[in-house]
């Protein structure tokens, strides 16, 4: 039995672990075609001509097609509509789509693709949030604002006042990068139109039940005659949310005669035109007390959005909610801007905005902690924000508040406890320093959009438990949790349970696989559905029995007892006495939202403020090469409040990914662009972390319940990534290194070597 | 003609020599378990064993199939000579390698999975004692984006010990 908080092996391990598990990619239906798209290569420009002739003449090609072949708006996007599915004149990116091939065979399609002659007259690249924002700047979308899609500001008390009455306070400006997704399944699917016209899909989604409405829009298809299946997906982290192949595969398929069509980006292609965590930049004003109260904060946060909005303006408005930290702040202003660059397509990314700001807000704790004079720990312990406090932007923390447990529990924790000792036995040429970092990241949807799941169970005819899950795992575990809290409730092994994944047909909409709702939402929904399953078996069985009600009834592994007689009765016998109809239940279930206004906030329509936050506080042992500049992580601890824990083996691999994940962001993922002209094109160029890279992962919940959670869970999925780029910066700031621009490659560590002047930062942390 | 035994069953292939071996794995014999993550050699996605080693399938051409046993992750149980009925029930039977990777937590998508066990595999075929430093060398041409490869060395450990006990 997977009893709920017990570690347990995944319930989709075994078929991945077989290798048998069939994923997106996994499908070649007989008789198929192949898809491809050409990209236009040049990041700014006007299409002044494209020649199919020839590529169409290539043997094995069944249609080659172009802007004019795009019916509907040939508009992509879930929140902004700007992204073209075939561009017709003007190109934004490099990445651009403007040219569709169906052919016969991988090598057809390749000769075809290159056969395709394309002249694009090029304009000036914007390849800089400075360029962009400059008076004279092209316009990318001609919006009135010029290249700023959005500007907003929120406030809490009164930032200049605040900052006026400080003792100490610091100014910085932060820098981070674009980073890849780099899942090792590259976005693919597969698609075909049918007999009556419905639109079939299985694709690497993160967001199934959305997707039907993004190709809609964009193809002038009715969305009820699409239908999209999600299977497991090979690694999502955000950027399988939103259109990838989707509509350019549905384009195909609406042109391959009834015949199934498969898409699958390559590696280059998925980096190419694949989205991107937002580039960002962070100019910070931080003033604390004498007495190490943290009190003001004033930000100016700038998210390069590429050359389309996806969620950039949703991004954004998290990087500015949490940009004050995790702690009790009086004042803060924070002003965003998201702005259109030629640079490629920022999207989604585990982390969702809050990754570049915890790099700015735990800088700024560090420059302040020294300022003050004071332990850096100790100065965030301080400030920690607790339950019943109103959070940096305002809001009041009526849910699970566990960052001042994370923070005590790592301040006990050996590597702590003997950093000093530990960093004077640094070898030769070596430095070696422990850094903090405390963390936050707002979970569900937030306010303005319903972060909605209906969830189905069923009794099966020959008796065992199917859940229809509607949310997408990408990897995260949650289909496995949601039998595993199935299996909980109507007391059954994984022996009797069955799971269908995502699909449109037959599971039901429940949002997407995003903002660390994905267990939440759908498990309450669950949690629901099978009590009311329960009671209806019991209900059943009451009849069966010939006994008043359904009360005295229990559930037991197999079936269900009648406890005042010790009778049991099998569920498939239940099973055989019910209409299908009957076996099934249905729950929904919808988060709660905080009614609390954050001034400014009302600037944006979705996705703010938040009511529930996971907490996190993390610890890096460095060492840094004096000699290479190579900074190298030793070990990593992370303590996390997700509430309660429903498997700690699922719990640790999230918190282990995610770690890994935000190692790669401090030390080497860097999306390179020359004049928005890709330059990590393939996994050597662009370096995502390998077994020799990262350290063993220390990972320990702490334990709050969230309330309001099934079984007092929380989402974990995203905070994990937030700490690892502060707290190694944390360290290099008490090692004499203070740095501001991720990640932190050998030259800029070199070069901070070179800036150290003994004394001035070396005694930061000490 | 392409004559090679796969998983120990003979084949005769009328294919293109010059097709990558990967896409004849998974496009013409159904074997899906060979994944592709980069199609170049980084990733180890596609990993594979020809005559026992371990071969980067998207490396390899169909024509260097001819004369060779080759295993994926679909065949790897039955290569283990010691493999006896584990505790899945009505399963087939597993490597303890793929054993020990569910239950320790080592595959969360599961999509490096197949390859990051070949090359366990082999490892603890060469190697009945490995070290976490030696596991997380050998496995370092094999890319995970999810598990941080923390519990996939925790598995491999497992599985060599499982393997140490049956011999
Ligand atoms: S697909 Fe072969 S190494 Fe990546
Ligand atoms: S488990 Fe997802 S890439 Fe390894």
């Amino acid at each position: 039995m997977q009893d709920i908080g017990r570690r347990s092996r995944r319930f989709d391990a075994l078929d991945k672990a077989r290798g048998t598990e069939q994923f997106a990619t996994d499908i070649y239906p007989p008789d198929m075609l192949w898809a491809g798209a050409l990209r236009a290569g040049v990041p700014h420009g006007i299409i002044r001509r494209i020649e199919t002739a020839r590529a169409e003449k290539v043997e094995g090609v069944v249609a080659v097609l172009t802007r004019k072949d795009v019916p509907g708006t040939n508009r992509q996007g879930f929140v902004y509509w700007d992204m073209p599915v075939l561009c017709g004149t003007r190109v934004r990116h490099a990445g651009d789509a403007v040219a569709l091939v169906l052919a016969e065979s991988r090598r057809a399609l390749a000769e075809a693709l290159r056969a395709i002659e394309m002249e694009i007259e090029p304009l000036p690249v914007v390849d800089t949030l400075d360029a962009a924002l400059a008076d004279d700047a092209p316009n990318i979308h001609g919006l009135d604002t010029g290249n700023v899609l959005k500007a907003a500001t929120i406030a809490k008390g009164d930032a200049e006042a605040g900052l006026a009455e400080c003792d100490v306070v610091v100014e910085e400006t932060f820098y981070t990068p674009a980073q890849e997704h780099a899942f090792i399944e590259t976005e693919n699917g597969v698609a075909r139109i049918d007999d009556d016209g419905t639109l079939h899909m299985t694709v690497s989604t993160q967001a199934p039940f959305r997707d039907r409405f993004e190709i809609g829009r964009a193809l002038g298809l009715d969305p009820s005659r699409i239908h999209v299946t999600g299977p497991y997906l090979g690694g999502g982290f955000g950027g399988k949310d939103g259109a990838t192949v989707q509509c350019l595969l549905a384009l195909a398929a609406m042109h391959a005669k009834g015949r199934p069509v498969k898409m699958w980006w390559n590696r280059e292609e998925s980096m190419l035109a694949g989205y991107k965590r937002h580039a960002a930049r962070m100019r910070f004003t931080a003033g604390a007390k004498r007495d190490g109260t943290l009190h003001a904060v004033r930000c100016e946060l700038d998210y390069d959005t590429g050359a389309y909005a996806h969620l950039g303006v949703e991004i954004m408005a998290l990087g500015m909610e949490h940009s004050g930290g995790p702690y009790r702040l009086p004042h803060l202003e924070a002003k965003g801007r998201c702005v259109y660059t030629n640079n490629p397509v920022a999207g989604a990314f585990r982390g969702f905005g809050v990754a570049q700001v915890s790099f700015a807000f735990e800088g700024m704790m560090d420059r302040l902690a020294h300022a003050l004079g004071m332990d850096p720990l100790k100065f965030r312990l301080r400030n920690a924000i607790t339950r019943g406090e109103r959070n940096c932007a305002g809001v009041t923390m009526t849910t699970s508040t566990g960052m001042e447990e994370c923070l005590l529990r790592l301040r006990d924790h050996p590597h702590w406890k003997s950093r000093e000792a530990w960093r004077a036995d640094a070898p030769p040429f070596t430095r070696r320093a422990v850094g903090v970092a405390a963390v936050f990241n707002g979970m569900g949807y937030g306010r303005g959009l319903a972060d909605y799941a209906v969830a189905k169970v069923r009794l099966t005819g020959s008796g065992r438990i199917r859940v229809y899950n509607g949310v997408s795992d990408m990897g995260q575990g949650n289909a496995s949790t949601f039998v595993q809290m199935a299996g909980e409730i109507l007391c059954q092994p994984e022996s009797v349970m069955e799971l269908v994944q995502p699909d449109t047909d037959r599971t039901h909409p429940s949002g997407s696989a995003a903002a660390g709702r994905t267990t939440y939402t759908y498990g309450k929904a669950l949690i629901k559905a099978c009590e009311t399953l329960r009671d209806k078996l019991f209900n059943r069985a009451a009849l069966m029995l010939f006994v008043d009600d359904g009360s005295g009834f229990a559930m037991i592994p197999g079936g269900v007892r009648h406890l005042p007689t010790g009778r049991d009765l099998p569920l498939a016998a239940l099973a055989a006495m019910m209409h299908p109809d009957d076996r099934i239940s249905m729950a929904e279930h919808l988060m709660p939202v905080t009614p609390e206004p954050v001034r400014g906030g009302e600037a944006f329509t979705l996705g703010f403020p938040h009511l529930l936050f996971p907490y996190a506080a993390h610890l890096a042992r460095i060492e840094v090469d004096e000699l290479t500049g190579r900074v190298a992580v030793l070990d990593y601890v992370a303590f996390t409040d997700g509430g309660r824990v429903l498997n700690p083996q699922n719990f640790e691999q999230q918190v282990h990914g995610s770690v890994a994940q935000g190692l790669g962001y401090a030390l080497t993922e860097d999306v390179l662009t020359e004049a928005g002209v890709l330059r990590s094109t393939d996994l050597c160029t662009y370096v995502i972390p390998t077994s020799l890279d990262l350290p063993d992962i220390e990972s320990h919940a702490v334990e709050t319940i969230e309330h309001t959670g099934p079984f007092g869970m929380k989402g974990i999925g995203e905070v994990g990534l937030n700490g690892p780029l502060p707290a190694v910066a944390s360290a290099l700031y008490s090692a004499g290194l203070p740095m501001t621009r991720a990640p932190f490659t050998f030259g800029r560590v070199l070069a901070a070597l070179e800036d150290d002047q003994p004394g001035t930062g070396s005694e930061a942390a000490s | 003609m392409i004559v090679f035994t796969l998983n120990g069953i003979g084949q005769r292939l009328d294919v293109d020599p010059t097709l990558r071996a990967l896409d004849v794995l998974r496009e013409h014999c159904g074997l899906t378990g060979p994944k592709e993550g980069c199609g170049t050699g980084e990733c180890g996605a596609c990993a594979i064993w020809m005559d026992g080693v371990t071969r980067l399938s998207c490396l390899t051409l169909a024509g260097q199939l001819h004369g060779r046993a080759v295993t994926t992750i679909e065949g790897l149980a039955d290569s283990w000579d010691e493999n006896e009925a584990t505790d899945t029930t009505d399963q087939p039977p597993l490597h303890p390698v793929q054993t020990a990777l569910a239950e320790r937590g080592g595959v969360q998508c599961g999509y490096c999975t197949p390859g990051m066990t070949m090359v366990a595999a082999e490892l603890l075929r060469r190697e009945p004692n490995p070290d976490r430093a030696a596991i997380r060398e050998a496995v370092s041409g094999n890319l995970c984006r999810c598990t941080g490869y923390h519990k996939i060395v925790d598995s491999i450990e497992d599985a060599a010990e499982t393997m140490r006990k049956k011999r």
